[in-house]
């Protein structure tokens, strides 16, 4: 009799995603309803999804949400953490929500220390919107704003928030991963369990960057946006840990 | 004699598919192909070539590559 070893995960509504097809968005929500499963607090969980692609997370992700206002998950997310601390509470959140919309609510967030989770998917460019340039857009790279690639002189160079919020003093655990590979997605999934390991272990503050491939507004097939991920993406944001003051967590 | 391999088989669902053949891709046995009508969404969905190669070494493991690729969660897989 054969077994079913692979199943849509229990915290996963049984709703179609909206996403394009190949979008990485769909499957870093299957990781945290994974994940959520797995280390049984599903049901103590509040997620904070952002404004952008992934604003309708409430429809796919079945625990509790906290919409906030554009980049100000972080922010939400301390007020939820701080009145209910027995809770698990995550923010979702796009490239262009916390790398420029919510800058300073992230910055803070990470110095204070706050005991959050924080999930940010970086694609390069605003999705809902159709492709504008986003701080993490890399030089050379169009999008609608930058017919003719990204000018360094232009409009500056790639951000790299990851490697900012782990000089501040109150983050814990950082890491920067991907999903373009079944390698990767594996790894992107035992660094979002630390990380919510290191929250339930209330030790601080807590981020995973996640490189996802945007198919359609990079005018690519998915395949093809796969592998400039692991092409182009992974050289100006290496896939590492970039902090770690938790060490293992059980 | 060569080593037996587990054996496993997987099952799309055509509907939920989108057709962006990431599954394909990464198949390390290229058992996954493309289907020849469209789904109701208008996608050519992936379709499962099933194991009747009648080659042993061709036949799905079920390692679940494809299903922890696939962004819409269409691929189920069993193991035996």
């Amino acid at each position: 009799m054969a077994k079913k070893v692979f199943e849509r995960p229990k915290y996963l509504k049984k709703s179609v995603f909206h996403y394009c097809p190949g979008c990485g968005h769909s499957i870093i929500h299957r990781l945290v309803a994974e994940l959520l499963d797995e280390l049984d607090i599903g049901k103590k969980a509040i997620c904070v999804p952002p404004a952008g692609c992934a604003v309708l997370a409430y429809n796919y992700l079945d625990v509790d949400m906290g919409e906030a206002p554009h980049g100000r998950g972080a922010a939400v997310a301390t007020g939820l953490k701080r009145t209910l601390p027995d809770k698990i509470v995550f923010t979702y959140q796009g490239d262009g929500d916390i790398a420029a919309i919510g800058t300073a609510e992230t910055i803070h967030a990470a110095n204070r220390g706050e005991n959050i989770t924080v999930i940010f998917v970086n694609n390069g460019v605003y999705g809902m919107t159709g492709g504008q340039m986003a701080p993490t857009t890399l030089e050379g790279q169009n999008s609608t704003t930058t017919p003719g690639g990204r000018d360094p002189a232009r409009d500056g160079s790639p951000l790299d928030l990851s490697q900012m919020l782990a000089i501040a003093k109150g983050s814990v655990y950082i890491e920067r991963t991907a999903v373009n590979s079944p390698k990767n997605i594996r790894r992107t999934k035992r660094a979002i369990k630390k990380a919510f390991k290191v929250q339930m272990a209330g030790l601080g503050f807590s981020l995973v960057e996640v490189l996802s491939p945007c198919p359609t507004n990079w005018k690519m097939t998915p395949v093809d946006a796969a592998k400039w991920v692991e092409e182009h993406v992974t050289k100006i944001f290496p896939l590492k840990v970039i902090k770690d003051k938790a060490g293992k967590v059980t | 004699m060569t080593k037996k391999r587990k054996k496993g088989r997987i099952v799309i669902d055509r509907e939920l598919c989108k057709g962006c053949y990431l599954c394909v891709s990464v198949c390390p046995d290229q058992l996954i192909g493309v289907s020849d009508s469209l789904n109701q969404k208008g996608y050519y969905p992936a379709e499962f070539k099933g194991n009747n190669t009648g080659e042993e070494e061709r036949g799905c493991t079920g390692c679940a590559t494809c299903a922890i690729t696939c962004p819409d969660v269409a691929i189920e897989v069993y193991r035996e």
